[in-house]
């Protein structure tokens, strides 16, 4: 490939443009200062000390961690014979479904935390914790429904008509030859609910209630009455979660195959 | 009562048209037939439906005496090979052959003796412990084969098991099947659209065309006696021309010359048909002899063998392949000989 100067600075000046606000953030969170400045005087791990004995955020940050695991287990149990079927069978309306399975990726976050909301959690009098759930269960469902279908969709169907030669019901077949040649498919969809589902905080901000608060949501509203490095610590420590695992679903299945 | 029979099956998805038109088969205890035809012909969709892989919308299928057209595809315990080998990505050759011996619950002293043996049978010996996708396309063909009959199956099911093979392969890998076949003594039906592969495996051939079979015979027959059109186009025959049957074994051309042929006749037949390789030139007949045509060379090709040219005379452009050392020229005028016993009426 030819190399075009002009090109490679503009895409150098793109990358610090995307990366430098976060090495402020990283500067910031070991600042001495009691609010955060840039760029810093002192240094100290302080702030860490500070986010990882603060009971709100470390309470907020195990129930963000339940519900994200909880969504997403639910969706990969709902999601993975629902994209099964999608891929194999001939529904009616397969492509009215799978839109349909989408379209909380393509709905503003705002518009479906407020529709459960308004017509799940008031209607149906959910205790805070369930509609959570429900709310995070959606936003898991349609990254499980597209990785993992798209995964079944390579996956040679006469595999699974051979196995029915051999004596395998349609039960045993998915069982024992679907899902071992899917895994990586599901690992990684498990991956993108996952943070998708724990990063949110349009849905969080609406089915949140008293003493149930996610992270993020915590965050929100801490920022806006402090203004001290243990934000920014905290960001650290989240890009640090986050940075594990896309660097897991990079080794197993590679970006590029998701998105 | 044969040991396979196909009665009257049709197969259609949308009940307008017909994929399997009342189609009959019936296939005895330890052939090997095969289902020729081209394409979009029918043949994948009856080995589909033998294997239970689709239900017929109507007639019924029936192996050793028993109707088996509405058991399911797991329990009709045929083995089956697919034209993409579907070996099972996540298990070692030993494993995928071992499937369906551990479905059936067998001792495991006795699922690694058969797995042995089988892996003997089909040479691949020292291969067991590999994934298939360390394995060439010919291994994967055998352990395709090994797989389907390790369970000892009633009926072994092949969809052009040697397509996805190169040439020199596919003659090697035709006469191992061939071989593994007879020595197990397995009723098997075999679909492929290459004639040469299925003259030499088979036992008998039907010869498919838009759902129906259009001849059931053994290889030489078809490819010595076809008894329609459609069946001589597919196996070679490239000449055809109208002919109005005066007596028996007696023919008229559409131009007046008399045509005699020795084969065999039925009523309703008028098409003559010759294989390029059976027409004779011949310099200076007279050209109102019986059973021959003049006619103007247009094209001349070389085939190695032989030169192959295209003659336009007064029945129809005719090709004719001639090993001759006389070579002629594009626009000789030329006498065409065509034998009454090579003279073919469909």
């Amino acid at each position: 490939m030819r190399k075009n100067a002009g090109l490679q600075i503009f895409a150098w000046i793109v990358f610090a443009f995307l990366i430098v606000p976060l090495i402020i953030i990283v500067v910031t969170s070991f600042g001495t200062n009691s609010t955060i400045q840039f760029p810093i005087k002192g240094f100290t791990f302080d702030w860490y000390g500070k986010v990882f004995n603060n009971e709100s955020f470390m309470n907020s940050f195990y129930l963000s961690l339940e519900i994200a695991f909880i969504a997403t287990v639910l969706a990969l149990v709902v999601g993975i014979p629902a994209a099964y079927s999608l891929a194999r069978h001939k529904v009616f309306g397969r492509n009215w479904i799978k839109s349909f399975f989408l379209s909380p990726t393509i709905v503003p976050g705002l518009v479906v935390g407020y529709a459960v909301y308004q017509f799940i959690v008031i209607q149906f009098q959910f205790p805070i914790f369930q509609g959570l759930l429900l709310g995070h269960f959606l936003i898991c469902i349609p990254y499980v429904i597209r990785v993992v279908g798209s995964t079944i969709e390579q996956l040679d169907f006469s595999i699974e008509e051979v196995s029915w030669t051999l004596g395998c019901t349609k039960l045993q077949t998915f069982i024992k030859v679907v899902l071992p040649n899917i895994t990586s498919g599901i690992f990684a969809s498990f991956m993108l609910a996952f943070i998708n589902s724990f990063n949110n905080i349009p849905v969080s901000q609406f089915l949140s209630g008293p003493g149930v608060t996610m992270l993020p949501t915590n965050l929100m509203n801490y920022i806006e009455y402090n203004y001290d490095p243990s934000v920014s610590a905290l960001s650290v420590v989240l890009m640090l979660g986050t940075i594990v695992l896309m660097f897991i679903i990079e080794k197993t299945l590679g970006l590029t195959s998701i998105s | 009562m044969s040991y396979v029979e196909l009665n009257d099956i049709r197969v259609s998805y949308d009940n307008k048209t017909d994929i399997l038109k009342d189609l009959n088969l019936s296939i005895e205890k330890g052939e090997l037939v095969s289902l020729l035809g081209p394409s979009g012909c029918g043949k994948t969709t009856t080995l589909r439906v033998i294997a239970g892989l689709i239900e017929p919308n109507d007639g019924e299928f029936i192996v050793d005496g028993k109707n088996l057209t509405k058991v399911p595809v797991y329990k009709r315990e045929f083995g089956m090979v697919f034209q993409s080998y579907a070996l099972f990505p996540h298990l070692t050759i030993k494993e995928n052959i071992a499937f369906g011996l551990k479905l059936r619950k067998e001792k495991k002293s006795s699922i690694d003796k058969k797995v042995k043996d089988i892996l003997a049978i089909t040479g691949l010996g020292e291969l067991g412990d590999r994934y298939p996708k360390q394995l060439s396309g010919g291994q994967r063909q055998r352990v395709a084969l090994a797989r389907a009959l390790v369970i000892e199956p009633k009926l072994l099911l092949l969809d052009e098991p040697l397509s996805n093979l190169d040439a020199k392969l596919r003659v090697a890998m035709r006469i191992e099947i061939k071989r593994i076949q007879s020595q197990l003594g397995i009723t098997s039906v075999f679909v492929t659209h290459d004639q040469e592969e299925c003259f030499s495996i088979s036992d008998k051939v039907a010869v498919m065309n838009k759902g129906i079979i259009e001849q059931f015979d053994t290889p030489e027959e078809i490819y010595k006696n076809p008894k329609s059109e459609f069946v001589a186009r597919f196996i070679g025959f490239e000449n055809f021309f109208d002919l109005t049957p005066i007596e028996k074994g007696k023919y008229k051309t559409v131009d007046g010359t008399t045509f005699l042929s020795t084969r065999q006749w039925e009523p309703g037949k008028h098409i003559g048909t010759i294989r390029p390789d059976d027409i004779d030139i011949v310099s200076n007949t007279e050209s109102t002899a019986t059973n021959t045509v003049s006619g103007t060379i247009k094209v001349r090709t070389f085939l190695g063998k032989s030169y192959q040219y295209e003659i336009e005379t007064s029945i129809g452009a005719l090709l004719v392949n001639e090993v001759d050392d006389v070579i002629y020229q594009v626009g000789d005028t030329v006498t065409l000989m065509i034998p009454a016993h090579k003279l073919i009426i469909v």
